[in-house]
């Protein structure tokens, strides 16, 4: 019995690591620490969830995505529950993770700070640590906006290479 | 037409939708910027702004609603409340202005609501605590976003520094309300749910004195002008915005996306 519930659980798991981000394809839904439990019911499975932020579009879509591919593994029933806190962090991505989402062109976020944070003035302070080119590497590198495509990401570019990319904010 | 919801006005419920409309408010004012904004980044910039605010209001409207205790959702409380039952900051209402005018007023608010935030995490609610959690990390960055561009302003062009000089003639008005502490928030004081607001003025003013001093501007002198959003007693501009938020849903009654 014990051996069956852990193992649907697992498996459950296993599922779970191929649901990517519907946002940023490149990472699964657990690689990005959204994923925060499993639990085995009597009357079926319960993911629990903590979202990114707290009006992510794509949390519903993330909600929708994950009970279908529990259901197409059969390992149904299953509803998504959300924990609200702790608060999700980018400190929860994963190594892989952040792998991945250099690989995919998007600078992962350096560990986050819950720490009140000064604030500071670009560009006439202290410049930001510039970020390394997630394409040619150079540090020759400039802050175009605090925001991006998504809620979770500033955008960048390169002044070597000329490219533009994006940055996985740290919260 | 959908007939409006009465909101029992429970003090712990009032509190709540103090924030949660003034969010859910700037939200739309935000929102109008989509697609008119100076440039693409900024436009994209204040679009997710709203998207967090948005998310921020639906937790606090979810929650008072409960606490309310009537039955009513996030979305009966966003689009079924007349003008008098909305609780919002009135400077969050006011008309969307230039650009000056809206990263001052963001400044204005996200400062305000990150000290608020950051006094929410301890709350005796446990739902509260957790919202507050995730909304303190939203805030401050909205804070340094919009600080980042006051100075910006303030230090920019003739033409950048009329625009925020007069933003801050505008708005300064409007800033008194969001520090008026009356029996809604000593309850709250009282019961652990949240601070009073009037506990806030003073970290507010030094940091909005600090982005002062970096921008090179003064802090205006108090005017004796008191604005009563949080009161449920708005400006002129309230009715239009809730006509253009409530329009579908009141048209098409239950709709749903």
């Amino acid at each position: 019995m014990n051996l069956a519930v852990a193992s649907r659980v697992e498996r459950a798991w296993e599922v779970l690591s191929t649901v990517l981000d519907p946002e940023v394809p490149a990472v699964s839904v657990c690689e990005l620490g959204i994923v925060r439990d499993v639990i085995d019911h009597d009357d079926g499975l319960e993911i629990v969830l903590t979202p990114t932020y707290s009006g992510c579009p794509a949390t519903e879509v993330i909600e929708h995505d994950i009970l279908q591919a529990i259901v197409v593994a059969g390992l149904g029933p299953a509803r998504a529950t959300l924990r609200r806190a702790p608060a999700w962090t980018t400190d929860w991505i994963s190594t892989e993770g952040r792998a991945k989402l250099l690989a995919y062109g998007i600078v992962p976020p350096g560990p986050a700070s819950n720490a009140e944070v000064p604030l500071r003035f670009f560009p006439r302070a202290a410049k930001a640590i510039a970020l390394a080119c997630p394409r040619c590497g150079s540090h020759h590198t400039e802050r175009l906006a605090a925001f991006g495509s998504t809620a979770c990401k500033a955008t960048w570019r390169c002044l070597d290479c000329k490219e533009p990319f994006e940055h996985f904010k740290p919260i | 037409m959908t007939q409006s919801i009465q909101l029992q006005r429970k003090p712990e419920v009032q509190y709540l939708l103090r924030v949660g409309d003034t969010a859910l408010i700037l939200a739309q004012r935000l929102a109008e910027w989509c697609g008119h904004a100076p440039v693409l980044e900024e436009d994209i910039a204040l679009a997710n702004m709203a998207l967090d605010l948005v998310g921020q209001s639906r937790a606090l409207l979810t929650h008072a609603g409960t606490l309310e205790g009537a039955g009513h959702d996030e979305d009966q409380l966003a689009f079924l409340r007349d003008e008098r039952d909305y609780f919002n900051a009135t400077i969050a209402e006011l008309p969307r202005g230039d650009f000056a005018f809206t990263v001052l007023r963001n400044l204005i608010v996200a400062t305000w609501a990150k000290l608020l935030w950051e006094q929410l995490q301890a709350s005796s609610d446990a739902e509260v605590g957790a919202i507050a959690g995730k909304a303190v990390k939203e805030a401050r960055y909205h804070q340094q976003h919009a600080a980042d561009w006051v100075v910006r302003l303030a230090d920019g062009t003739e033409d950048s520094r009329r625009r925020i000089d007069a933003a801050l003639a505008e708005l300064w008005r409007f800033t008194p309300e969001l520090f008026d502490s009356d029996a809604v928030d000593a309850a709250a004081h009282a019961s652990g749910l949240g601070p009073r607001v009037a506990d806030l003025r003073e970290p507010w003013l030094a940091e909005m004195t600090a982005v002062f001093m970096e921008a090179g501007l003064s802090v205006p002198a108090e005017s004796g002008f008191r604005s009563t959003g949080t009161r449920g007693v708005h400006s002129e501009h309230m009715g239009f915005i809730l006509a253009e938020m409530q329009h579908l849903q009141r048209s098409y009654p239950g709709g749903v996306w």
